[in-house]
């Protein structure tokens, strides 16, 4: 059973993040003074293929840690849905 | 020096790695071996150095495909053993992704790549890599990153200091570490780290572009020396 799995991996929010910030400064130049803040992060697809939805959590768990996000300054999110 | 072989390891994307090997040749007795990031063998390599580059085109973040190369887990193994391994600027992130060393390197914070000479400061002048510098000496050295901006947590930072694994630090040319020379924003204007047992360097700027008069500074020469002395053991 193939899972699609929709990861977010989010800058920690005690890091500054300048990609954001720099973002932000445009949007003000554009004229959106009501934009607060932007936080830049990223978004993954991945397809896995596990025989059940909870074996499919674990790896993309454990893939996000070993390698799509460093734990020192970033976050991860991930939904799973199956895939027909 | 007596006899020592210095395994330089090649990602696809480093683009310090002969620069490198060119400056590790030139100290007698030193032979350099290039070892490719597909391999397994360290080559009986008595030290290993990461060069500096854009190794798997920095995708994902700097370092971190790099760092599960076939060779990595030989690197890994020989940093555990107590063996030295140095990490120039892009081996500097390979290192930290590897967790052979704390924290991480982050976007620059005035986000542009710079490239230009630094001055760092040594701030501990008793690690394997750093005894043949004074204490408090400004060194000149290239540095050339996007991503130098070195980050950790308030805790890391207080254990790196409260064991002395700091050993360089941005400075300006009278060695104040002021915040006008924190040109990427590293906390604590840190430029350079050990590990808690000293046998694994990594650094943003660049000792082998500082290795020779013809090139502005050979302040980076000593680092190279201290290494291969250690190595020999004499």
């Amino acid at each position: 059973m193939a899972y699609k799995a929709k990861i977010r991996v989010t800058l920690r929010p005690s890091i500054l993040d300048v990609q954001g910030k720099a973002a932000q400064h445009a949007l003000a130049n554009l004229g959106y003074s009501s934009v607060e803040s932007v936080r830049i992060g990223k978004y993954m697809e991945v397809t896995i293929d596990e025989d059940t939805l909870e074996d499919a959590g674990r790896v993309c768990t454990e893939i996000c840690h070993k390698l799509l996000s460093n734990p020192v300054m970033e976050d991860f999110t991930f939904e799973l849905e199956p895939v027909n | 020096m007596a006899d020592v072989t210095a395994g330089i390891v090649v990602f696809p994307g480093s683009n310090c790695d002969h620069d490198t090997e060119f400056a590790v040749a030139s100290f007698p007795g030193v032979r350099p071996v290039m070892l490719w990031h597909n391999d397994h063998d360290l080559q009986g390599s008595d030290a290993i150095i990461l060069p500096g580059g854009f190794s798997f085109g920095d995708y994902l973040r700097c370092g971190s495909i790099a760092r599960f190369s076939p060779i990595m887990r030989e690197v890994i193994e020989f940093a555990r053993k107590g063996r030295p391994v140095l990490g120039i600027c892009n081996g500097f992130q390979v290192l930290v992704e590897s967790e052979l060393l704390e924290g991480a390197l982050m976007r620059n914070t005035g986000k542009k790549f710079i490239c230009r000479e630094a001055t760092i400061k040594v701030v501990n002048d008793s690690t394997i890599f750093s005894d043949g510098y004074r204490m408090d000496e400004v060194l000149r050295m290239p540095v050339a990153h996007g991503e130098g901006n070195y980050i950790a947590s308030p805790e890391t930072i207080e254990s790196l200091e409260e064991h002395g694994q700091i050993v360089f630090r941005y400075s300006d040319a009278e060695g104040r570490v002021t915040e006008e020379a924190n040109f990427n924003g590293s906390l604590g204007n840190i430029a350079g780290i050990v590990n808690r047992e000293g046998n694994v360097l990594g650094l943003m700027p660049h000792p082998e572009r500082a290795s020779e008069t013809l090139l502005g500074s050979e302040d980076g020469r000593r680092l190279f020396e201290s290494l291969f002395r250690h190595v020999t053991g004499a």
